[in-house]
């Protein structure tokens, strides 16, 4: 069994990881269709997010160059990366440049991506993470298990628990306000003495050099603004054209993800303080490839870049909704974690992912920017049956496609499979412990409209 | 087809309209008389159904495994089956229908190939939702004794849009008692070789979706998909549950056919699951 198959097993025979995530799934599919549903064109709106998004990815170098190019002109301070470990010395040689002894995080799946607070450790720099989410799980040693939602598989018993260990303030697990409280009360601290904030991008605009940073607690914000440094981590795809392509995307974006009209902070970052008294004296841009450009090379696979993380595509998905997150192994779950994680760490590695999607097509339904989820996890899987297929599975689907082309050998096959359906289906025991195989018809349907004279040519 | 239909009118004997009708394997081979009812339908809607010899299957479960090369032949031999006239082509499945209709994403754009999967998906119909509009003028028979929840296929809902068509199809039937289940746009499990490749979250979709189809108190699970009635049929009866799980053709046709047309049997598929218990 993959260890992919093992860490399914594992979290369907946890009926606490089944109650959380069906709950707030449920909750996120009602929140989003409430959203969608006060817009009065929906599906307008998602076909005019879908065509930014593409024609982003028509002209991805020339954006990231106009960007680089406004960032500069606004006293951002632009580096690229090409992958993991060349983003956390960037931003490491930026932290070491200003004696950096504490960071305070927003949230960031990039960061989560190339692994930063682990990086940051082991150099004797403390990362905190400020949103409430993503502070839970790094007090429990986890990783998010949702991209948004990063604490959705503990329940307020375990988070009690776990501020009573790490906190030393027991709270009754049914006062969450006053938990949230202790949260805000410690970050408050590590916001005062944190000398660099790093934070995520949501959206980089080409044509003004701005960032845009959206959240619900401030703390995105705060990362933002109260230290010396602000650094800026995002994926080269964020990148859009004009500040006009804002306002749709933020409303498909908050909308598919929170089921919100828009989030209660909209950071709109446009460089360094000038005159003004407070704001960060330096602001950094680290543009991160890994793996991105090579996804960029094939104009299918291509897609996978149009994805602005909003989560929806695991919010609807019946797999996800079923294992949560950390089954997945992966930074990003769900079907966009099913087709960037073997993108990035390679089919060998990460291939089995693309088996747990039974192509049902729900993701791609919920996707606010139409990215063809079913379509990409189909092609990867041609990849990588193409790269590593055992020859007795090439042998196998050979044998069946000549069936499928010979009504004699597929007539064969059907009487076989009346008196030996194993032999005809391969290894079935995944169907066959839980569900009867039907038996074949005495009577094909072939076989009896031959017999009663149906027309069969022109 | 226009020449010809204009032949019949002028000679004013408009005989039947051709259309060809692709049974899929899974109805081919164990649920036939899903087949033989989803032709019925069209034949009483004034369709002179031909059915091709020796087709096969749409190349779908290779496409969806990563087998694509081998999907793709037979795909072109689905094509070759079903071009020497450009008739409507119905199909009693969404997810068939649905692969048939993404056949141009197969070949190279601009190829003769794709010239003709174009063409051909075109024309294809999932069966419901080409009956419709002709089952709207026709009288059907009340079922006031049938009860069933209706599992609405992911292809239905996502790929051919029939599954408003199966609902409205159901409604028109007088007295007949139909329910959705609860989650109802939610994947039953099967997903081809998902079910073998990804067992356990295969069967707890399944078990799930069981749950939801129980309670509407229904004890006939209907859908145009038979990959689904296969994997709900087949899970039921390992739980000693005895359902019947016919195609929706089966139900349209106990409702809209003349007596005299209807089989004796009213689920192909139950029977067969049955069969297979002994």
């Amino acid at each position: 069994m993959s260890g992919f198959n093992t860490r399914i097993r594992k979290a369907l025979s946890s009926p606490q990881i089944r109650q959380s995530f069906r709950g707030a799934m449920d909750f996120l599919r009602q929140k989003r269709a409430q959203a969608t549903a006060q817009v009065s064109d929906w599906e307008a709106l998602r076909q005019q997010g879908q065509r930014i998004r593409q024609q982003v990815l028509a002209e991805l170098p020339k954006l990231l160059q106009q960007l680089e190019d406004n960032c500069l002109r606004n006293g951002i301070q632009v580096h690229w990366a090409a992958d993991a470990a060349q983003a956390n010395q960037i931003i490491l040689d930026i932290a070491q440049r200003h004696q950096v002894r504490a960071v305070v995080k927003g949230k960031s799946m990039a960061s989560e991506e190339i692994g930063l607070n682990a990086f940051f450790a082991k150099q004797g720099i403390v990362c905190t993470e400020t949103d409430m989410g993503e502070y839970i799980v790094q007090l429990a040693h986890e990783t998010p298990s949702h991209i948004i939602m990063p604490a959705i598989h503990k329940t307020k018993e375990e988070i009690a628990e776990l501020f009573a260990e790490k906190l030393g303030h027991r709270l009754p697990s049914d006062d969450v306000d006053g938990m949230i409280g202790l949260g805000r009360a410690i970050l408050r601290e590590h916001f005062k003495h944190a000398e660099m904030g790093l934070t995520g991008v949501n959206f980089a605009v080409a044509e003004s050099g701005t960032l845009c940073l959206v959240e619900n607690e401030g703390n995105g914000r705060f990362s933002s603004t109260a230290p010396r440094i602000h650094v800026a981590l995002m994926g080269i795809e964020k990148v859009i054209p004009s500040e006009q392509d804002l306002a749709p995307l933020l409303s498909l974006l908050t909308r598919s993800a929170t089921g919100q009209a828009l989030t209660t902070y909209v950071n709109l970052i446009k460089g360094p303080r000038g005159q003004e008294l407070d704001g960060p004296q330096e602001v950094h841009l680290v543009l991160l490839d890994n793996g991105r450009s090579q996804m960029y090379q094939d104009p299918k696979l291509r897609e996978t870049l149009a994805c602005i993380r909003c989560g929806a595509c695991m919010n609807h998905c019946p797999v996800y909704t079923r294992i949560g997150g950390h089954a997945y192994g992966s930074t990003y779950p769900g079907p966009i974690g099913q087709v960037v994680t073997p993108q990035q760490q390679g089919l060998q590695r990460a291939g089995d992912l693309l088996d747990a999607c039974s192509l049902n097509g729900a993701c791609g339904e919920a996707c606010p920017v139409g990215i063809d989820l079913p379509g990409l996890i189909r092609r990867l899987r041609q990849e990588r049956e193409q790269s590593n297929a055992a020859w007795s599975r090439r042998l196998g689907w050979r044998l069946w496609s000549l069936a499928m082309r010979r009504p004699g050998l597929y007539r064969l096959s059907q009487t076989l499979l009346r008196y030996w359906p194993y032999a005809t289906l391969g290894d079935p025991s995944g169907w066959s412990r839980h569900r009867d195989f039907p038996q074949p018809a005495a009577r094909s349907l072939s076989a009896q409209l031959r017999r009663r004279g149906q027309r069969h040519e022109p | 087809m226009s020449c010809n239909k204009a032949e019949q009118d002028l000679r004013g004997t408009r005989s039947a309209q051709p259309v060809w009708f692709f049974g899929t394997c899974l109805i081919d081979t164990f649920y036939p008389q899903a087949g033989l009812d989803a032709i019925a339908l069209l034949e009483l809607c004034g369709y002179e159904v031909i059915y091709p010899e020796g087709q096969t299957c749409c190349g779908q479960p290779a496409c969806n495994s990563g087998f694509t090369r081998q999907g793709v032949k037979v795909a072109r031999y689905l094509i070759s089956s079903f071009s020497a006239r450009p008739w409507p082509l119905v199909v009693p499945s969404a997810s068939c229908a649905g692969m048939i209709q993404r056949y141009p994403e197969l070949f190279e754009p601009g190829s003769s190939e794709h010239v003709q999967a174009q063409a051909l998906a075109a024309r294809t119909f999932e069966l419901v939702s080409f009956l419709l509009p002709h089952l709207q003028s026709l009288k059907p028979r009340p079922l006031p004794e049938t009860a069933i929840a209706l599992h609405q296929s992911c292809a239905a809902r996502r790929e051919t849009h029939s599954a408003d068509d199966w609902e409205t199809a159901l409604r028109s039937i007088p007295e007949l008692q139909w329910s959705l289940p609860a989650y109802a746009e939610e994947c039953c499990g099967f997903g081809g070789t998902f079910a073998v490749k990804s067992p356990d979250v295969s069967l707890a979709m399944t078990a799930d979706k069981c749950q939801h189809l129980r309670a509407t108190g229904a004890r006939s699970i209907c859908s145009g998909d038979c990959g689904c009635l296969m994997n709900l049929g087949g899970y039921l009866t390992r739980q000693g549950q005895s359902v019947d799980t016919p195609h929706i053709a089966s139900i349209l046709a106990r409702a809209y056919l003349p007596q005299a047309h209807l089989s004796p049997a009213p689920s192909a598929a139950a029977m067969a699951t049955r069969d297979f218990e002994k």
